[in-house]
């Protein structure tokens, strides 16, 4: 009888002192998630009204450069001409190419080359035609388009809006 | 309470609360080392020597260090390296020193492997030191982004990435390590504290566990001989210093120890004047800029034979990519060491060249594969470089598949283990050629090669201690 006492204290002591352990452990995974600011900062609104056509923008989202260039010129950008299509978003009228501007090689930042129209990589010498999909050198596939979502002119990287969805076939 | 005499000395004053003199009869002045050992033995003294350095060294950075992604970059190279009095002695101590300890770690881990002193009773030993081996990569890891330049930066960008590769939660696990959605400023702080606090405080116990586990099966020797330690001890104590097969840690022991050390400072001394820079990578010198990606990232030397098993899969094996492909070997080649006690199915302790089976051939192709790889890290895996990283990364896994048969004395299974692997090598020749494909053939190979890796450790019977 007075073992089995023992043994239902030491499991009220366990239970108390496992809920106890965790709460802590949840404490301390929550103290290690991104702040409410950086959350918040994790998405990043353009105005793309005042673009001009063929005009390359960049902006910073999460640390990463996004490549947002108006109305990509067409002459170089059909050669996978299905799957480009989906990869222009319309806005207002317009169509947009919106893409994280990292090679998808080994992530180096390529530069737009307005007069040969193409994206080059100097890191490895990989090349992008003007709609981001790879033509030469060693990127294995197009430039990742981040999550968006249109809001009138503006857009907000970080949400993932309709256009996102069917333009990576989720919905 | 106890009863108290009056004391004639600070000594026996201390002795009576303390018991100094019996503590340190069992922490040195009787803690009994074989006599047939060499240089070799030393390694132990000459890291813990390393470590108190790393430690006192970093203790003057960290007063001027600031963790900030603003000021990180000049606290250390304008601050530390300019205006503090000495400020470059303990940098370069510093680096230099995170730097070597690596190199006497790997001398100090082959050793083991070379006389066997990770069997028959010395598992634990073994296991102490890898788990060593593993925190002083994460201390060496999280240090080297303090400085905060290109190369930090972009190491902690793609080191933190690997965590993506984890099945359903690796993209926000990878956040959730960083803090952010990228490398930054809560990354820094969490990797500085890390680095000044919770490692150095698990190190230390885990040496505290290392030196322990030496108390029970004692210090192995050079012939691997079976010593009865109290024995041995009786006749060292009986003035038989001659015909004991022991000497005490202190003062005989280190004695011997203080001249490699006193050695291997002149060395270490040396490349913290005059050749520091081979710890010190230029492109790190530039501020770190998450915006413009250095053209060619490598980790520092002694991380590169892993990185080179991680990049050393370049075409896809059915549904895996060549990076998952990479992914699981780099997971592997990261913990393999801790199981080898359990690869080995020879119970026999004795030098590699006198255990059967072509021990000694085995761990020669060992430490020649790691160097090849740890060489071809740091080259661009570009053409022709990114086959050899394939052979050799395969090898290593290929080397820890036929352990088992090598210990067991099972030829059959050993031919077989080779067989499959030189496959591998010619079906990654057509990969590289582009002349094979993602296919049955290089599926059906990887999935022999693995069942080979992970079922003989398991099906091979140990042998037993034939000596």
């Amino acid at each position: 009888m007075a073992q089995s006492r023992r043994d239902f204290l030491g499991m009220v002591f366990g239970a108390f002192a496992g809920a106890g352990g965790l709460a802590a452990l949840y404490a301390m995974k929550r103290t290690w998630d991104p702040l409410p600011s950086v959350m918040a900062a994790g998405f990043t609104t353009v105005d793309l009204s005042p673009m001009k056509d063929g005009e390359l923008r960049t902006v910073t989202w999460r640390g990463k450069p996004i490549f947002i260039l108006k109305k990509p010129p067409q002459e170089n950008c059909n050669h996978i001409p299905d799957e480009n299509k989906k990869r222009l978003v319309n806005v207002g009228g317009s169509e947009y190419l919106v893409m994280i501007g990292l090679c998808t090689h080994l992530g180096c930042i390529p530069t737009w080359e307005p007069e040969k129209k193409i994206f080059h990589c100097a890191c490895h010498g990989g090349e992008y035609d003007a709609c981001g999909v790879q033509t030469f050198g060693p990127p294995p596939r197009p430039m990742d388009i981040p999550p968006f979502k249109i809001e009138g002119t503006k857009l907000v990287l970080g949400e993932e809006g309709p256009e996102y969805k069917k333009m990576v076939g989720k919905a | 309470m106890a009863h108290f005499t009056k004391a004639n000395s600070v000594h026996e004053w201390l002795d009576q609360r303390l018991a100094i003199d019996k503590l340190w009869k069992v922490l040195a002045a009787e803690y009994w080392i074989p006599k047939n050992i060499n240089f070799l033995w030393a390694m132990g003294v000459v890291l813990m020597t390393m470590f108190t350095i790393l430690v006192i060294s970093g203790i003057f950075l960290l007063m001027y260090y600031k963790p900030d992604t603003k000021l990180a970059f000049d606290s250390v190279n304008y601050t530390i390296m300019q205006e503090v009095w000495f400020g470059w002695l303990w940098r370069h101590m510093h680096a230099v020193a995170a730097s070597v300890v690596f190199l006497v770690i790997y001398i100090h881990m082959f050793t083991g492997i070379y006389y066997a002193s990770y069997k028959r009773g010395r598992e634990m030993i073994w296991i102490s030191g890898m788990l060593l081996f593993v925190t002083f990569s994460a201390e060496a890891f999280s240090g080297y982004m303090l400085p905060w330049g290109q190369m930090s930066y972009w190491a902690a960008q793609v080191i933190t990435n690997l965590f993506g590769g984890i099945p359903f939660i690796g993209d926000d696990l990878v956040v959730w390590i960083r803090g952010n959605f990228y490398v930054s400023d809560p990354t820094l702080t969490r990797f500085f504290m890390l680095h000044v606090l919770l490692m150095p405080l698990i190190i230390m116990a885990i040496i505290g566990l290392h030196f322990y586990s030496l108390r029970i099966p004692h210090v192995n020797n050079q012939d691997g001989e079976e010593i009865d330690f109290d024995a041995e001890a009786e006749k060292y104590k009986a003035g038989m210093k001659k015909e004991a097969k022991v000497i005490p840690f202190w003062p005989v022991f280190l004695s011997k120890d203080f001249f490699v050390l006193g050695v291997f400072m002149i060395f270490y001394f040396y490349l913290v004047f005059y050749h520091y820079d081979f710890a010190m990578d230029p492109i790190n010198f530039d501020p770190a800029n998450p915006m413009k990606t250095p053209p060619h990232i490598y980790p520092e030397w002694y991380f590169l034979w892993s990185y080179e098993v991680l990049r050393g899969f370049f075409f896809n094996v059915g549904p895996l990519s060549a990076m998952d492909m990479g992914l699981i070997a780099f997971g592997i080649a990261n913990v393999i060491f801790f199981f080898l006690p359990w690869f080995d199915k020879n119970d026999e302790v004795a030098p590699a060249v006198r255990r059967s089976g072509g021990f000694a051939v085995w761990f020669w192709l060992l430490v020649v594969d790691m160097i090849i790889l740890t060489i071809w890290g740091k080259l661009p895996p570009t053409g022709f470089n990114a086959y050899i990283g394939y052979v050799a990364a395969v090898g290593f896994l290929a080397l820890w598949a036929a352990l088992p048969a090598v210990t067991a004395g099972k030829k059959g299974l050993l031919w077989f283990v080779i067989l499959t692997t030189l496959a591998l090598y010619i079906a990654g020749y057509m990969e590289y050629t582009k002349s094979l494909g993602n296919g049955f053939v290089i599926v059906t190979l990887f999935v022999i090669f693995y069942l080979l890796f992970f079922l003989n450790p398991v099906m091979v019977k140990n042998r037993g201690g034939a000596r």
